[in-house]
This record gives structure tokens, C-alpha cells and sequence, in this order.
């Protein structure tokens, strides 16, 4: 089994317009949306919701208006500021430490089980997906990621599917190393300005600590030819494969606004774009798995 | 002296679970006496955070003195290491296989976690 | 005041807009201080090049244990009761695991024998300087460290609490972008008008009605997309507070991290535009 990842440091470079397009090509596979805290990829998937479950993480500290004595003592210990004036605890805030629980001398407060959302399994027509929504605000999105690759997985064994596409979260922090952890190729999306290249090296930082090996797509290529060259050397300095330029194309914008994926709304253009870059991606897992098997 | 094997399952005809962490459960085997007991890893298999370490500290607990696994992350490894426990990897083949190549002296000790951890640990 | 720039997810130009107008207060003579809440990509920097003057380590509270004073395999409150996993008993000792530690102080309060004391752990670092009479705070979290809130908190704490103080909240709806907007006095939710752009949109409007605070949407890069977003934010009554027209120039402008309101001076009437509507609606 071989799972890609498509990653970007930054927001809004392209990652669910160039995953979503990649969807379209290749062999079958499974695709899992890991971007959790603001998943996209259904708008273009359109999945038909086949199963529903509830995600339960943590904990959530509860208190009891009655037998609260409102001595403080909670206030006072919670490092998280979860607790306000008229006892009320904030679920934002609330880490689920269970300090105050023990701190309090009349037993007032409970620590229940915290329900941070839903994930699913649908049909669309790439494939079987997972997906999740996060309740807004809601934490622990690192284990929801857990969770919807562990899934993908077993419906990729149930199915005998061996590739499994994944969108991978944003930034460099708990989400994305859950979703980086055990891929076998991340797929960078960047796009020429000064802020993406350098979230562009702190990702690659990360891909390259856990040792996944990682190829670059420049989207809006054309924004910034300076840049895109920038990040060009960068590829190869770092002895990364580039698996190709993407013009700064309106139709790209379009094809959101129709629910369809580049490759789908412009074949001959954008989607002649996307076949050279599967390709790539093709050719690397091929030597990913002579690598591991030799 | 008593070996930890990462499992699918309760039997020797089960196969090794490449996970550590996140395996399924552990067969904890007495090489001198020759019997064993199962320990169920679920509990870790669900855990947000922190499985690794957990499975370390539960398969030492049940008197394990060495640990056969798959993959291993640099915390557990850590764990077991601050223990005297030595790990061995091995493929994965089912358990028997796993116990008579340990006999034989033809696993290799793991000197280093062989993957950065983190929530799959 | 405190403003926070938010998104419900990246690049829709949030930076942009909380570079710019920290640019536009400054030169109306407000004393301003931005504080890049980003701190997993800190982006702010690059469009104000300030002079750092100020470095500071991020430090979290960590567990040590005495293990002398430990009553051992009898007691094992702590490992038990850390909701974190971030300790274990291994063979004749408690181990700690500060990566997993949300320093919560749980373990040292618990233990009967007060053989757990605590220390600190580096996470990241925090930097202050100015650029155009802009006072600036960034923070950073190290490669590979799972939790931004701390630092985040700690960030703005070191914000002055009178003046104009703007908050570069980090995308999303998440525990980060959480932590910067829960103590502002406004929030300026910027989004494209894109189906993306809208969906996300609904997310944060969701958020922030939770957290009962007081909001208005940026649309950036108007013209782009359609009009779903305009059309929402109208039904819901959501006040738009400036349209910042779709163009080829701003974007390549922004991409070599320029000021938009210097380099493309037709955008200052959006951002007058923006304060005034802000303005008036806290006075009401």
C-alpha cells in the first residue's frame, strides 16, 4: 500500500485544487481529507455520505452550578483561563487537564468525554473518501487526522485498492505531522511569493525530520518567475524532484465554482499540466517501492 | 528470561504486528519455561498521544526483557532503553517463525529508533 | 483596541490585510503594535523588514521528578492520572515525556511525597522590533513542537493594552486561531469569493458567534470568483467592511511582499474605508 500526501506550508497556494485534480488520474485509490479545520475537498468531490460517526476525543470539565460553593480554587489552579467569573467553563479554552477536578473541595466538577465532530465515509466518483468536519473551534485535530488515515487504510484493504491520496493539513504543527507520518511521498504545493517559499523550507524541515521522501508543484507559477526560479533551486538544492509549474489560470477559479476538478474542467490546458505531473508522481513512487523492496 | 512480540492476535500462529505502539496487542513469552500470556494493546491502538511509551511501559510491566517489533519510535525506544530492555526487529511472519529466529540468534538489536515518532509512535 | 485579522483558512490575504492596515492607522498618527499570531508561519515580517530588538525564549512548564522521594510502583498518581500519557513507570523509575506535556501543572499538585517539581522547555521564541513606527511582535514555534496556543497567549501578552493592537491570527477555526481572537474587541474575517473561500467563511462566522464577539468580512480579491459570499454575508446581516478589488498587479505586488497601500495607492480608500466602518460600530 502507498499513500501520497499533498501538503503546503501555506494556505490558499492550491493544494485542494491540485489534490482534487490528481483524484482524477492514475490508478484507483482512496482518498482520505485530512484537512480537517477547514476541509474543502468535498465542495469538489461531492461525496454521497454513506456512513457517519462521531469523533470523541478528550476530555471536558463540567461544573455543577449546585454544588459549586464558587470558592475560586478553580480559577486560580486552571493555566488555561478555561474557568470565568461566574464558573462557567469555556470549552475553547478548556485543555481537558482534569486539574480542576481535583482541586475542588466539593466535588462539583465532572470530566466528561468532549465530541469534537463528525468524519465519514462517502462514495464520489474518484473513489470511496473519508472526510471529517471539525465543530468549529474544536481541538485535537491531530487525532482526527489519526483517525481518518487509519480508516482509509482499512477500506483501501477491504477494497484491494493500493494507493491511497490524501490532503494533508496546513502549517507545521500537530495536524500536519499526523498527516505526514508513514506517507510515502509528500506532495509540496508552493506558490511564488516571499511568504510560501519560506513556509515552503519550514515544511520541507518536516518532511525531511521524518524522512518522507518529497517532490514540489509551483502553482501560480506565473505570478513570479524570479520566485518560481527561487524555488527551483531550492528543489534542487535539496535534491527534490520538480514535478511541475501550474500558470496563475482564472479557469482554475472557475472550475471551484462549477464542483469540478481542473483536469475535469480543462482537460487539454490545465489538465495536460496535471497528466505530466502525475507522472512524476508515478515515476517516483515506482522508485520508492524498487528502493524498499531491493 | 521473557520476550515481548508485537502481535495481531492471541496465538503463535498470529502475525507479528509491525507496529509497535500501535500494535494490537503483545504475546509476552517465557523462553525458559515455555509459556506465554497475551496483553491486549487496544487501549493504546486508540490513544491520541503517547501509545508508544504506554505499550513500553505495559509490555515491561508484564516482565518482558526484550521487545520484538516492526518499527519503533524514538520515545518508546527511549523508554525501553531507560529500562534495559533491548529491542529486536524483525519482518513480519507469524510468531512462532518470530520466537525461533530469536532462538536462533538471528534477529538484529535495534541500537536506534528506526522512525521519527510522533502520533504513530 | 484590539483588532484580530482572521480566516477561516489561508492565503485569502488575511497578512495582507493586517500589514496594510497597521500601515494605514500608523500614518493617520494612531500608535499601533502588530503581534503576527502566525506563529506556526510567521509571515508579517516580510512586508515590514523590522529591526528586531527584543528576542525571548518561549519556555513551557515541564515535570521533574525526584525520583528519591517518589514512593514508586505503590503510588503512580501521576502516571495514571496525566490525561496527556506524558509519563510512565518504567522498570524502578517515573519517566517523563515533555514533548506530550501540556503543562498543566496536574502531576505536582497530585503527588503526595511533592516530588514532582517543575522546569521549563524551550518551544519556541518570541521577537519585538519596529518598522515604520509600527511596534511588531512575531513569534516563532520550533520545527517539529505540536502546540501553538501557549505561545500565542504569551505573544500577546507582551502588546501594550492601550493604542491600536492588531492581531495576525494564525487560518483556520481550530485551538490557534482560537487563542488570538479571544480576547479582541473586533474581528475582521477576511475570505475570497470562492465556493472554498465562502464554505470556510461559514466556519469562522460560526466560531465567533460562539465566542459572542463582534465581526465583519473583508472580501479580498473581489471580482474573482461569484457573488455567493457577498450574498451571504447580506442574509446574515454580516456588515461588509471593504471589497478589495481581484488584480494581477496586487497579486505580484504581494508576492515580492510590498505594501499594498504604497505600492497600489488606489487600496487606501479600502482600508479608510474598513477603519471608519470598524470605528463606528464600536462607538454604537
Amino acid at each position: 500500500m502507498q499513500e501520497i500526501v499533498v501538503i503546503s506550508g501555506k494556505g490558499g497556494t492550491g493544494k485542494t485544487s491540485v489534490l482534487s485534480a490528481l483524484a482524477s488520474l492514475g490508478p484507483p485509490k482512496i482518498l482520505a481529507d485530512c484537512d480537517v479545520d477547514a476541509a474543502d475537498l468535498h465542495l469538489i468531490m461531492h461525496p454521497r455520505i454513506q456512513k457517519r460517526q462521531e469523533f470523541i476525543s478528550g476530555e471536558l470539565a463540567r461544573i455543577d452550578p449546585d454544588a459549586c460553593t464558587q470558592c475560586g480554587l478553580c480559577r486560580e489552579y486552571c493555566r488555561f483561563d478555561a474557568i470565568d467569573e461566574s464558573f462557567r467553563v469555556w470549552e475553547q479554552d478548556c485543555e481537558g487537564c482534569a486539574l480542576c477536578y481535583h482541586v475542588c473541595p466539593s466535588g462539583a466538577i465532572r470530566m466528561e468525554p468532549r465530541f469534537n465532530g463528525y468524519w465519514y465515509v462517502s462514495e464520489t466518483r474518484f473513489g470511496t473518501m473519508v472526510h471529517a468536519a471539525l465543530l468549529p473551534g474544536a481541538e485535537n485535530s491531530g487525532k482526527l487526522v489519526t483517525t481518518v488515515r487509519t480508516e482509509a487504510r482499512e477500506i483501501a484493504e477491504d477494497q484491494g485498492i493500493d494507493l491511497i491520496l490524501t490532503d494533508g493539513s496546513p502549517g507545521i504543527g500537530c495536524p500536519v505531522i499526523a498527516s505526514l507520518s508513514r506517507t510515502n511521498l509528500a506532495v509540496i504545493v508552493a506558490e511564488p511569493t516571499l511568504a510560501a517559499v519560506s513556509d515552503l523550507k519550514r515544511v520541507q524541515e518536516l518532511t525531511s525530520y521524518f524522512g518522507i521522501p518529497s517532490g514540489i508543484v509551483i502553482n501560480k507559477a506565473d505570478i513570479n518567475d524570479s520566485l518560481s526560479d527561487e524555488i527551483e533551486r531550492f528543489a534542487k538544492d535539496k535534491d527534490l524532484p520538480l514535478l511541475g509549474r501550474i500558470p496563475y489560470e482564472e479557469k482554475i477559479t472557475r472550475a471551484q465554482i462549477e464542483g469540478k476538478s481542473i483536469t475535469e474542467y480543462d482537460p487539454s490546458g490545465l489538465g495536460e499540466y496535471m497528466h505530466r505531473i502525475w507522472d512524476g508522481i508515478q515515476e517516483r513512487l515506482d522508485a520508492e517501492q524498487k528502493a524498499s523492496t531491493a | 528470561m521473557k520476550v515481548g512480540i508485537s502481535s495481531t492476535g492471541k496465538t503463535f500462529q498470529d502475525q507479528l504486528d509491525p507496529r509497535f505502539g500501535r500494535a494490537a496487542g503483545f504475546i509476552i513469552f517465557d523462553l525458559d519455561s515455555g509459556q506465554s500470556e497475551y496483553l491486549d494493546n487496544q487501549g493504546n491502538q486508540q490513544a491520541s498521544k503517547g501509545a508508544g511509551i504506554h505499550s513500553a511501559q505495559n509490555v515491561v510491566q508484564a516482565g518482558a526483557n526484550a521487545v520484538i517489533t516492526g518499527h519503533i519510535g524514538p520515545k518508546a525506544f527511549a523508554a525501553l532503553d531507560s529500562g534495559g530492555v533491548k529491542v529486536f526487529q524483525s519482518e513480519v511472519k507469524s510468531v512462532q517463525e518470530v520466537i525461533d529466529d530469536f532462538r536462533q540468534g538471528n534477529l538484529t538489536q535495534a541500537h536506534n529508533p528506526d522512525k521519527p515518532g510522533h502520533w504513530q509512535g | 483596541m484590539r483588532i484580530a485579522i482572521a480566516s477561516g483558512k489561508g492565503g485569502t490575504g488575511k497578512t495582507t490585510v493586517a500589514v496594510n492596515l497597521a500601515c494605514y492607522l500608523r500614518n493617520l498618527g494612531r500608535e499601533v503594535t502588530l503581534v503576527d499570531c502566525d506563529v506556526e508561519e510567521p509571515n508579517c515580517h516580510y512586508f515590514l523588514s523590522p529591526e528586531w530588538d527584543f528576542q525571548q525564549a518561549h519556555n513551557v512548564p515541564v515535570p521533574s521528578i525526584d525520583q528519591d522521594a517518589c514512593r514508586g510502583e505503590s503510588c503512580l498518581l501521576c502516571v495514571r492520572e496525566c490525561r496527556y500519557n506524558a509519563l510512565i513507570w518504567m522498570v524502578n523509575h517515573v519517566m517523563t515525556f515533555p514533548e506530550l506535556c501540556h503543562g498543566c501543572g496536574l502531576c505536582s499538585f497530585l503527588c503526595p511525597e511533592g516530588a514532582i517539581s517543575e522546569i521549563t522547555r524551550e518551544t519556541g521564541i518570541m521577537r519585538g522590533g519596529k518598522a515604520r513606527g509600527i511596534d511588531i511582535y512575531s513569534g516563532s514555534l520550533n520545527i517539529k513542537e505540536a502546540m501553538a496556543p501557549p505561545l500565542i497567549n504569551q505573544l500577546k501578552s507582551l502588546a501594550p493594552r492601550s493604542g491600536t493592537v492588531i492581531l495576525d491570527a494564525p487560518p483556520g477555526t481550530s485551538c490557534p486561531a482560537v487563542a488570538t481572537v479571544h480576547d479582541a474587541d473586533y474581528v475582521i474575517l477576511v475570505a475570497e469569493p470562492t465556493p472554498f473561500g465562502l464554505h470556510d467563511f461559514k466556519l469562522s462566522v460560526d466560531v465567533l458567534k460562539q465566542m459572542e464577539l463582534p465581526f465583519g468580512l473583508v472580501i479580498n480579491r473581489d471580482g474573482m470568483g461569484d457573488n455567493s459570499l457577498l450574498d451571504y454575508a447580506k442574509q446574515e446581516g454580516i456588515p461588509v467592511l471593504a471589497r478589495l478589488p481581484h488584480s494581477r498587479e496586487a497579486a505580484r505586488s504581494y508576492s515580492t511582499g510590498k505594501i499594498l497601500i504604497e505600492d497600489l495607492p488606489d487600496f487606501i480608500e479600502q482600508y479608510e474605508q474598513m477603519v471608519n466602518t470598524i470605528y463606528s460600530r464600536q462607538k454604537a
